[in-house]
Order: C-alpha cells, then sequence, then structure tokens
C-alpha cells in the first residue's frame, strides 16, 4: 500500500457550502469503510497563514502565505491506496464531492 | 552488417518487448526491466560471436536479464536491509507463455493517463517498440537528450506515483484507449517510413508489431469505432508495403505503384471494418475517416480512377477535428489531383511546417507540375537534406534528376 496526498485546490476563495459538506461526509465515510482513510483537514484561508524562517538565529515571521496565487490548497486528504489507478479514482470522487480540482501527489516510498 | 550483426538485429526486435514486458513484471519495476534487457543484449553481442547463437534466443535473453536483475537487487537488498523483503515476492521464474498478454501489459502502463502524452509516447517507443533514445528523438523532432530525459522522467514517475503495470480496469478502459491508439498509430508510422538513415526505409516489423498490438486491443474492445478504424487504417496501409518499394531501392509514390502488387488480403480486412464502422453509423473519429480515405485509394483500380473529390471531402471531416497543418498539408496533396497544382501550392505555402521534409517535397513536386524547375530543385534539395529515410532521398534525388527534360502538365 501507499499513500497519497489529495490537495483539494480552490479559486473561488469561499468555505464550502452546506451541499459540499454533505457530499464531503459521504466521501469521508466511504473512504473510511473501503480502508482508505488515513486523514483529512479543511484549512483556514492563506490570509491566516505566517511563513516561518529558524534556520539562522532568531526565527522570522512573515505575515501571509508563502506563495500568492490564484488557487490555493484550502483542504486535502491523505489516503491509502495500493496503486495510482486506485488513487486517481479516490481524487476524481473526492473532486466531485468537494466541487473544486484536486492534486493528487504520492508520498516518497520507504 | 556481418550475418550476426543481422541476427542479433532480428532478435532485437522480435524480441525485445516480449523480455521487457516479462522483465518489467516478474521484477516490478520498469527501470530495472528496461536496463536488465539492454543488458543482456549487450552480453549477446559480446558472446554469440564466440559461444553461437543460442538455439532460443529470447529463452536465453531472458535468462541472462533475469540473473542480472537479480544480481542487481541483491546488491542493493546488502546495502539495504529493508529491501529483502520486496525481494522475496518476486515470483519464480515462469515459463514462456501469457507473454503477449505481458505486451499489452506494457503498452497500457506506458500509455497511463498520468503521464503526459509526449511521454507516453516516447516510453512506448523504448519499451515497446524497442526503438533507441536517438530514433525515438528524431520521430519527434526534438534532441537526443530531451528525450533521454523525458523517458526518465516518465519511469520515475511511474515508480513514485505507483502507476501499476497492468490491464486497466473495464470501467476505465474506453478513456485508456485513445492514448494507447495515438501511440500504436506513431509506431506504425514510423514502420511506414523510418526516421532513422541507419535503419531500413520501411520497417515491416514495427508496422507488423503495431497491427498485432492494435488487434490485442480491438479483441478487448471489440465495440470500439476507433480502435476498428486504426486497424483499417493500418490493414490498408501495410496492403500496399511491397509496392512501395522498388527493386532498386526507391520509394515509389501512390500514382506509380503496381496495384497488382497490393495484399488483397489486407485490403479486404481492411474494407470490411470501413464497411462496418459506416453501418454502425456513428460519428467517425480521425482513424475513421483515414481508414475511410485509404479505402477510397486502394478502390481504385488505377492511379487516375481515384474519387479524389471523395478524398478531399473526407479530408474536409477530418480538418474540422483536427485542423494541424500536417492534415492540412495532406488535403492539399488530394486537392492537387481535384483542382490542380496552382490551387494546392497555394494552399501549401500557408502551412508552418517549413521543418518538415514532406511539405518541401510536396511543393517540390507540385512546382515541377506547375513547370517551375529552379523552384521545385531548391525545394527537393531541401526535401532530401530534411528527410531521414534513404528509399525517400532516393526517390526525391531521381525526381530532382528529371527536372528540366520535363514539360509541364
Amino acid at each position: 500500500m501507499a499513500q497519497y496526498l489529495m490537495s483539494v485546490l480552490d479559486e473561488k476563495g469561499g468555505l464550502a457550502t452546506a451541499e459540499e459538506m454533505a457530499a464531503i461526509d459521504v466521501f469521508n465515510e466511504k473512504l473510511q469503510a473501503d480502508g482508505h482513510w488515513v486523514f483529512a483537514g479543511g484549512l483556514a484561508s492563506p490570509s491566516a497563514a505566517t511563513v516561518v524562517d529558524g534556520r539562522d538565529g532568531e526565527p522570522v515571521f512573515t505575515d501571509g502565505p508563502y506563495l500568492e496565487s490564484k488557487e490555493h490548497i484550502i483542504g486535502f486528504w491523505i489516503v491509502e491506496a495500493p496503486h495510482l489507478d486506485v488513487a486517481l479514482r479516490l481524487a476524481a470522487q473526492g473532486s466531485k464531492s468537494c466541487n473544486r480540482k484536486v492534486e493528487l501527489r504520492p508520498f516518497l516510498g520507504e | 552488417m556481418t550475418d550476426l550483426d543481422e541476427v542479433i538485429g532480428r532478435v532485437h526486435r522480435e524480441e525485445w518487448a516480449r523480455l521487457v514486458a516479462t522483465l518489467a513484471r516478474r521484477l516490478g519495476d520498469l527501470d530495472v526491466a528496461e536496463e536488465t534487457a539492454a543488458e543482456a543484449f549487450a552480453t549477446a553481442v559480446e558472446r554469440w560471436p564466440v559461444e553461437g547463437v543460442p538455439p532460443n534466443p529470447g529463452a536465453w535473453l531472458t535468462t541472462t536479464a533475469y540473473r542480472r536483475a537479480v544480481d542487481r537487487l541483491r546488491r542493493e537488498v546488502r546495502r539495504e536491509e529493508k529491501h529483502r523483503e520486496a525481494l522475496m515476492l518476486f515470483d519464480p521464474p515462469e515459463p514462456l507463455g501469457a507473454i503477449d498478454d505481458d505486451r499489452l501489459r506494457l503498452v497500457f502502463t506506458c500509455c497511463h493517463p498520468a503521464l503526459a502524452m509526449e511521454a507516453r509516447v516516447a516510453l512506448t517507443l523504448r519499451m515497446v517498440g524497442g526503438l533507441t533514445v536517438p530514433e525515438i528523438a528524431r520521430a519527434f523532432l526534438v534532441e537526443e537528450t530531451a528525450m533521454g530525459r523525458r523517458i526518465t522522467r516518465a519511469k520515475a514517475k511511474i515508480k513514485a506515483a505507483r502507476i501499476p503495470y497492468g490491464v486497466p480496469l473495464r470501467e476505465d478502459l474506453p478513456a485508456r484507449v485513445g492514448g494507447v491508439l495515438g501511440v500504436l498509430y506513431l509506431i506504425f508510422n514510423e514502420g511506414y517510413l523510418a526516421s532513422h538513415p541507419g535503419s531500413k526505409p520501411i520497417r515491416g516489423d514495427l508496422t507488423t508489431e503495431a497491427i498485432r498490438l492494435t488487434r490485442l486491443v480491438r479483441t478487448l474492445l471489440p465495440a470500439d469505432g476507433e480502435t476498428a478504424g486504426l486497424l483499417a487504417l493500418m490493414l490498408l496501409t501495410e496492403a500496399r508495403r511491397a509496392a512501395r518499394m522498388s527493386a532498386s531501392g526507391e520509394l515509389v509514390a501512390l500514382g506509380e505503384q503496381d496495384r497488382g502488387a497490393w495484399d488483397r488480403a489486407l485490403i479486404a480486412e481492411g474494407h470490411a471494418l470501413v464497411r462496418a464502422r459506416l453501418a454502425a453509423g456513428q460519428a467517425p473519429g480521425r482513424y475513421q475517416i483515414l481508414a475511410a480515405i485509404n479505402a477510397v485509394h486502394t478502390d481504385a483500380p488505377d492511379f487516375r480512377d481515384t474519387d479524389w473529390s471523395q478524398v478531399v471531402a473526407l479530408y474536409d471531416q477530418l480538418v474540422r477535428l483536427d485542423s494541424s497543418p500536417i492534415v492540412r498539408l495532406n488535403r492539399a496533396i488530394a486537392v492537387a489531383e481535384l483542382d490542380g497544382p496552382q490551387v494546392a501550392l497555394a494552399e501549401t505555402d500557408r502551412l508552418p511546417l517549413a521543418g518538415y521534409h514532406v511539405f518541401h517535397a510536396t511543393r517540390a513536386d507540385l512546382l515541377r507540375r506547375l513547370g517551375s524547375s529552379e523552384q521545385a530543385r531548391a525545394a527537393y534539395d531541401r526535401a532530401i537534406e530534411l528527410s531521414g529515410n534513404s528509399a525517400e532521398a532516393a526517390y526525391l534525388a531521381r525526381r530532382r534528376g528529371q527536372l528540366g527534360s520535363q514539360s509541364p502538365e
């Protein structure tokens, strides 16, 4: 089994609607029932982000996201799947449920 | 070229895809499969001259490559103890069987939709077609180093993203077939007119392989119109293979071919497929339209009997699906027969294809027919310069040599 990160990309700048939330709940339950579930979460807007650079002496805090972009990540799933074909199908269902594009990216293998 | 070089070349053509496909299934790693397959051939080049060609070269190569792969993985295991478990999971070597399915599996993996289209094409030509990176680079008019990187990146993604080595599930099949067909058509075209000066001008091994794989895909998807269309297109093109090359090794244009040398059985099979698609009454895709165009050509007892208005009408239909310059160039070639070379030249000159040898060959022929010998000569020069195919260059050189002594049409 491999793990994949499914990042939800948003360009509308809004939270999920009640209808979208309901569809996401159905999808989450299915992920758990089918044994694909690892973790999932929604994120506050990029304006709530702080970039922290602690590499050199006193940490430097910078308000706002690291990259300003039209699309940003507003949530994610971590799923477990035997191979990419299964993960692609999960990503397609996830994308449909939250009504947004999803970037599918594998975790590094062991 | 010695007899042995020829034997090794033939074995390479015949066994490469089987070898990579079998190794990839056994080892679960496309990269190792390709590298050890290449190493097995290198070993053959060293040892066969001394030891003689083994009675079953395919089995010899499989055994040699598999031993190398296991050695390599054992070395890695010694370095990284945790890979030991992975090694234990390998299937024991199987007797040669189920090989055709392995090749189809290889095709679907190389044509996976998570790979960029150009990567799918390159990977399939390398892994399934057995073409070298320079040959593939030439086929797509890109630099060798760029093509090498493209293939390396594709293999790295297959591994990192865990693209499975297998035929897709039935519900995923239709969506996965389009990419496979595009790749098979490109392999066929490399055989139809080889892009490498070092290879035979017409490579029946590649066209045969493309047809065989397309037949396999058609068996899986009997209702898919484009698969049937592509098979028909390949059959109707392949039917003319023997007539496309003169005894002196020169390419023979469609209008000058001995139609008696066309393969009637392939034409009959191709025509039956085209008729079946017409009867299905669904809007045809590009392969079905191209097959219909070739059905018109192969239906004419003589070049002069060709129904050019039908050919141009079909190209019009094709342009509506795909208005790329190459499609419009082919349309212009047909227009020359219907409306004359002047109209065709005007259309051709508008196309942004200055780096494409067929563009210059087409212009040369149209200018020759219009009596513009000097311009025709320059266009032949450019076409010959850009053509990587010896038989095509020989044909173009002969045509160029006839300039001046010929009166305009």
